[in-house]
């Protein structure tokens, strides 16, 4: 199992770096300017030349090496500066957004906490309601229960999050009152009110994710307990006398939850990038904000280096939900 | 083999009708036989004559609904089976019944050991703490002839040939020590070497353990092999019953007949083609009114289509057959 995952780590490598040229020659075919948002009274010569500052008098090629370098070595050798105090000795340029002139590492950084806040709690809580409602909906199949929450999921499902989170706004936020429709990113929890109102001002966007999220994993976890209690063992495991609970939650969940398992992680990073919109909707400053902003103003080094971000991540958490499957499936042998 | 001593278990009149949205089907119909201590009964009938969900019926393994177990009774050590709540019926399945299935390629958990699955019943009936249970697991494996049974029991079922883990679920089945083994088409997934090995390590455990066993086949050779006594099924119906000498040598039923002359012979000259029983199998929609063999049955007559025949004794003791037709007069009995 070490070796297989070291032999998929070893080939991730290739693979990534292919998607990293790909999105950067895309980008840089790609219409629009850096210099279009500015003041048309700029004369073109200084217009050229400030296309030469940003860079992008070399040829292309040259830039995306200027630019992996920095992605791949400059950036992490200041992420662990900053988190360790290790000073490892990399000096060089960093990736700088066009838009803001900082450091593109530092936004990002900045952005993430609240994206894998609203994000992650997003999907954790779309877990915990999928699988109780999966597996009682597969074990009752038919009952009102199973009808409910079958018509539910697919309400959850074929509604995109930007209308829900449009009427969750209308209802709880206009109507009701009871949550802010706006995500305060500068909000800190220093005291128990201040605690009280980030889980309000966290609560819409959070349920918003998860209602999408667990509509989706809640079909899977039923369709794979369905699969499973019509199997042969599950009749072995009541022949020998097993309690009811334990023929379910044991034998027949166990075996359910492989496919889920893979399905939830191949899941975590295109949550990343579905939270684009979601994030909009609640003014959360995050990742995906960051991104669509950038692409408004055709910031090409924050694109390129939040893109690849997403495909380290897709191509991260394909390999773990093959791994994981191994470990679930004892069946599976990768050697 | 053992005989005159009471029945370890005793079903009479035993009915259960499907309840589905076409109607109902009654699946099994006044099913009665009896099984004494460390006998085998053989069960042969073709599919969907009823066999499995006989038995399946008598320990509560059919999902009910659409099943539903609604007249007769099933005594076992002085209970009824069919009186039983849930629970207790629960207590019963893997301790007094043993249960082996048609397919061991998929009656095995893929998931867990073969050592986890044997010690469930042992930990859930016998009150075992782990270790107990484990040893005694790798007895059981011992016992249906596993090779280094302690490291097996590590073992995961896809790691076992189809014999090997038939003989698994056979040391499942009997890991509790029950009074009845219910072996349900166990040697039909095997091939043929393999299911004389299994039809070898049944005959020695019984003869070990002194358990009564319920051998459901459609296979009538290895009811000729290991079988004391035969019950033919039919349409959900026992058509014939006896002992296995009194009805291979003298069938009484049409069906058993027809049966017993689809065995290619081995040491008589080959015939053209292989014989039949003409016909379809019964739907068993209808209340039944009337015999469920007369549409195939060359012997039918209008009382057939009145009437269904009850069970009547024939020939040698304990030799019964529901038919109104005489086989030995060759007229209406």
């Amino acid at each position: 199992m070490l070796n297989y995952t070291l032999r998929r780590l070893a080939f991730a490598v290739p693979t990534v770096l292919v998607i990293s040229l790909i999105v950067f020659l895309m980008l840089d075919m790609a219409p629009g300017d850096p210099t279009a948002s500015l003041p048309l009274t700029i004369p073109p010569e200084v217009r050229e030349q400030m296309r030469l500052a940003l860079g992008l008098g070399d040829p292309v090629l040259v830039r995306y090496v200027k630019w992996l370098h920095m992605m791949v070595v400059v950036e992490p050798s200041h992420m662990i500066a900053n988190a360790t105090g290790w000073n490892i000795g990399v000096e060089g340029p960093r990736i700088l957004s066009w838009q803001t002139r900082s450091p593109v590492g530092d936004i990002i950084v900045q952005r993430m906490p609240q994206t894998l806040w609203v994000v992650g709690l997003g999907y954790l809580f779309g877990i915990l309601i999928a699988v109780p409602i999966g597996v009682i909906s597969a074990y009752r199949q038919y009952s009102w229960f199973d009808q409910a929450g079958t018509f539910v999921s697919m309400v959850g499902f074929s509604v995109p999050t930007f209308f829900t989170g449009v009427v969750f706004i209308l209802i709880f936020s206009v109507w009701l009152g009871w949550f802010p429709s706006m995500y305060d990113t500068t909000h800190q929890v220093r005291d128990w009110d201040s605690f009280v109102f980030q889980v309000r001002q966290i609560a819409m966007p959070v349920a918003v994710l998860a209602l999408f999220n667990a509509s989706q994993i809640s079909r899977f976890m039923r369709a794979s307990m369905l699969d499973n209690l019509n199997q042969d063992y599950v009749r072995t495991a009541r022949a020998k006398g097993l309690r009811e609970k334990t023929v379910v939650l044991v034998h027949v969940l166990r075996n359910s939850m492989i496919p889920v398992v893979t399905v939830i992680a191949i899941g975590i990073p295109t949550v990343f990038t579905g939270a684009i919109i979601t994030e909009q909707i609640f003014r959360v400053n995050g990742l995906g904000d960051a991104l669509i902003r950038a692409i408004y103003v055709s910031d090409w080094p924050m694109v390129q280096t939040i893109t690849f971000i997403f495909a380290i991540l897709i191509v991260l958490f394909n390999l773990i939900a093959d791994v994981l499957y191994g470990i679930l499936d004892p069946r599976i042998r990768y050697d | 083999m053992p005989d005159g001593s009471a029945p370890v278990l005793d079903v009479r009149d035993l009915k259960t009708v499907f309840r589905t949205r076409a109607g109902d089907i009654h699946a099994v119909n006044a099913v009665s036989f009896d099984l004494r201590p460390g006998e085998l009964l053989g069960v042969v009938g073709e599919s969907g004559s009823g066999k499995s969900v006989t038995m399946m019926s008598l320990i509560g393994l059919l999902p009910t609904p659409p099943a539903d177990v609604c007249d007769g009774t099933a005594m076992l050590a002085g209970q009824d089976l069919l009186r039983m709540g849930p629970e207790a019926l629960r207590a019963v399945r893997g301790r007094d019944i043993g249960f082996v299935f048609q397919d061991p390629m998929t009656s095995l958990n893929p998931v867990f050991t073969v050592g986890f699955q044997i010690m469930e019943p042992l930990r859930r009936h016998m009150g075992m703490d782990k270790a107990q249970a484990r040893r005694r697991a790798a007895e059981l494996l011992a016992l249906v002839g596993i090779p280094d049974p302690e490291r097996r029991l590590k073992d995961f079922p896809h790691q076992f040939s189809g014999g090997m883990r038939q003989r698994v679920m056979i040391a499942i089945a009997l890991a509790c020590d029950p009074k009845v083994l219910i072996a349900d088409e166990p040697t039909t997934a095997l091939d043929v070497t393999i299911q004389a090995q299994i039809l070898e390590l049944v005959k020695e455990l019984r003869a070990r353990l002194g358990m009564a066993i319920i051998w459901i086949t459609h296979d009538l050779g290895v009811i000729a092999g290991i079988a004391d006594r035969v019950m033919v099924m039919y349409g959900g119906q026992v058509v014939e019953h006896g002992r296995v000498r009194d009805v291979f040598a003298d069938p009484a039923h049409p069906y058993t007949r027809a049966l017993l002359q689809t065995v290619p012979k081995l040491r008589e000259p080959r015939e053209a083609q292989l014989r039949v029983i003409e016909g379809q199998p019964p739907l068993l929609g209808a209340h039944p009114a009337a015999c469920p063999f007369r549409a195939r049955c060359g012997q039918a007559f209008d009382r057939c289509a009145r009437e269904n025949p009850a069970r009547r004794p024939v020939g040698a003791q304990g030799h019964d057959v529901a038919c109104h037709w005489d086989h030995r007069s060759g007229a209406p009995a």
